[in-house]
């Protein structure tokens, strides 16, 4: 095991009570600190268990999870899960405790027993990280679908956790609250904090190191985004949609007008393009 | 459907003021000493303290008038009927009559009281959640309950329910409506017909709510659970409560005015 792996899976399946077949199954899988990895797969590819892993909130009918090296079947392992690992989740109705702002907010903190000061020093930086700062007093009802889903991910990070878990959290939102949210990541992501989303948008992945696919329960893939927009028919075998970009990337590079090995990044893509 | 925008007991405003910035614990008892008084005056010069009491803190509260009035409108129904009830159904000097419908100063003097009563019961409770929010009136009851807590009295769970009941509130508002223009759309007729119809046509729109309020207390669960909830113990708070001199002033006002208000208003009321 590397020095900083944050997150250890070790041949973790898990079976839902009365479920014929695991939902997931022989999981090994390691996150290291500081790391951005997308967790892609189609509906009912296993992808919301295996992150329901990482903070204890399921623990494996087979094998073992680990975070910060203590396995999460045991209570300290639960506990030091829960405070490693924050999750946010698809519905940010449904995970919005309190009906103002800063006490939603607060309300992480408040439960990990923390001082008046330290809690209201960390809700105000959540706030300002996750652009809702002036809003801190605005009740819930008042917010846009996409201010919502940044308090989610205020309310996750004001514990202060080293790894933030995205379950599906940009299923429900707008382009531009899409963007918004992502433009909040990129900012944890170069605070150093762990990230891991679970998507199965394509173009949402562009900003990660490294992402794997799920595929009836079991990781069909592994490696850089790139690389995985380098793949042809797997990617529809999986249930993933190509984006247009790397459409437009393929087509060019079919008609001999671009070189095949350009990463399909947008701004090298439009530099390709002007050349 | 208008019911459903109409609602606003619950909705918090966020606003600086004087209100805003008591302790919970001050407010809820204070308002439960004006309930009190607001039940045991009877004539008009007790309604008219209580009256101006109330136009008086909301004007301190800075809440828009608009939407303390409109915290009535979910209970008009319940006020008209009590009165009418009571306007009918009391013995006494007649004032009206017509075949066996009789109306009688008694039953009018009744019925106008018990739907002041009611009017002042409601707007008064509704000044408290409109001005507490919903956290502060959990910290606040979990506070006044804690010294039952030896009896096994589960003051932070009750309080937790009523946050997250509060919360929900406009949450579930805005699903019923949804789930009713959905069955609108699809032909089912629900403002049509009788009072028994109309009931039954909005069994569609219940099973569904249910449905999705059960979905909801699960996601909500996993919430928590994920965001280190696991119950009261070890719990701080963000803004923990503070007694100050402003709340003893305040309470103790409140006291004052409420037996002021019982006494000169039954004085008056002597022959």
């Amino acid at each position: 095991m590397t020095e900083n792996c944050l997150v250890r899976f070790s041949g973790v399946s898990y079976t839902y009570p009365e479920a014929a077949a695991p939902a997931i199954a022989d999981i090994d899988l390691k996150i290291a600190s500081g790391e951005w990895i997308a967790v892609l797969g189609c509906n009912g590819s296993g992808k919301s268990t295996l992150a329901k892993h990482l903070n204890a909130l399921l623990i494996p009918t087979q094998g073992d999870c680990f975070v910060n090296e203590f396995n999460t079947r045991g209570e300290d392992g639960k506990r030091s899960a829960r405070r490693a690992v924050s999750m946010v989740f698809q519905n940010p109705e449904n995970q919005i405790i309190a009906a103002v702002v800063e006490e939603d907010v607060a309300f992480g903190p408040e439960n990990l027993g923390l001082s008046p000061e330290e809690i209201r020093a960390r809700v105000s930086w959540a706030l300002d990280v996750s652009g809702l700062g002036k809003m801190a007093r605005k009740p819930v009802y008042a917010l846009s679908g996409g201010q919502k889903q940044r308090l989610a991910v205020a309310g996750a990070i004001a514990q202060k956790p080293p790894c933030l878990v995205m379950d599906e959290a940009t299923t429900m939102l707008d382009p531009r609250g899409r963007q918004d949210l992502m433009e909040v990541l990129s900012t944890l992501h170069s605070g150093g904090m762990t990230l891991v989303s679970i998507t199965h948008r394509l173009e949402e992945i562009l900003r990660c190191d490294r992402c794997i696919v799920l595929s009836g329960g079991r990781i069909s893939w592994n490696g850089t985004p790139r690389e995985l927009f380098l793949l042809g028919e797997e990617l529809a075998m999986w249930g993933l949609e190509v984006p247009g970009m790397v459409k437009v990337w393929r087509e060019l590079v079919q008609k001999g007008l671009l070189e095949a090995k350009i990463p399909p990044l947008m701004g090298e893509m439009v530099e390709a393009l002007c050349r | 459907m208008r019911f459903l925008n109409n609602m606003t007991l619950g909705q918090y405003v966020p606003v600086e003021s004087l209100v805003h910035h008591l302790d919970p614990r001050c407010k809820i008892v204070g308002v439960l000493f004006c309930l009190v008084g607001v039940f045991m005056v009877k004539g008009p010069l007790g309604f008219l303290m209580w009256g101006l009491l109330f136009l008086l803190l909301v004007s301190a509260s800075r809440v828009p008038a608009r939407l303390v009035l409109s915290t009535v409108r979910p209970v008009w129904i319940l006020v008209a009927f009590t009165a009418v009830i009571h306007l009918f159904f009391t013995r006494g000097e007649p004032l009206f009559s017509w075949g066996i419908v009789e109306i009688t100063r008694e039953g009018a003097v009744m019925a106008a009281r018990m739907g002041l009563r009611l009017v002042l019961l409601v707007m008064y409770a509704g000044l408290l959640t409109l001005t507490t929010s919903p956290t502060e009136l959990a910290d606040g009851l979990e506070s006044l309950f804690s010294p039952f807590r030896r009896f096994g009295f589960p003051a932070h769970e009750l309080a937790m329910m009523m946050t997250i009941a509060l919360r929900f509130i406009p949450t579930l508002l805005n699903e019923t409506e949804r789930i009713m223009k959905a069955q609108i759309a699809r032909g089912a007729e629900l403002e049509r017909g009788g009072p028994l119809r109309r009931l039954r046509a909005f069994i569609p729109v219940l099973v569904p709510l249910f449905v999705i309020v059960f979905q909801r207390a699960d996601d909500l669960a996993t919430a928590m659970e994920a965001r280190n909830y696991t119950g009261g113990e070890g719990r701080s708070r963000m803004h923990p409560l503070k007694w100050s001199v402003r709340d003893t002033t305040a309470l103790l006002f409140s006291v004052i005015f409420s037996f002021a208000a019982v006494f000169l208003d039954g004085r008056a009321l002597l022959p």
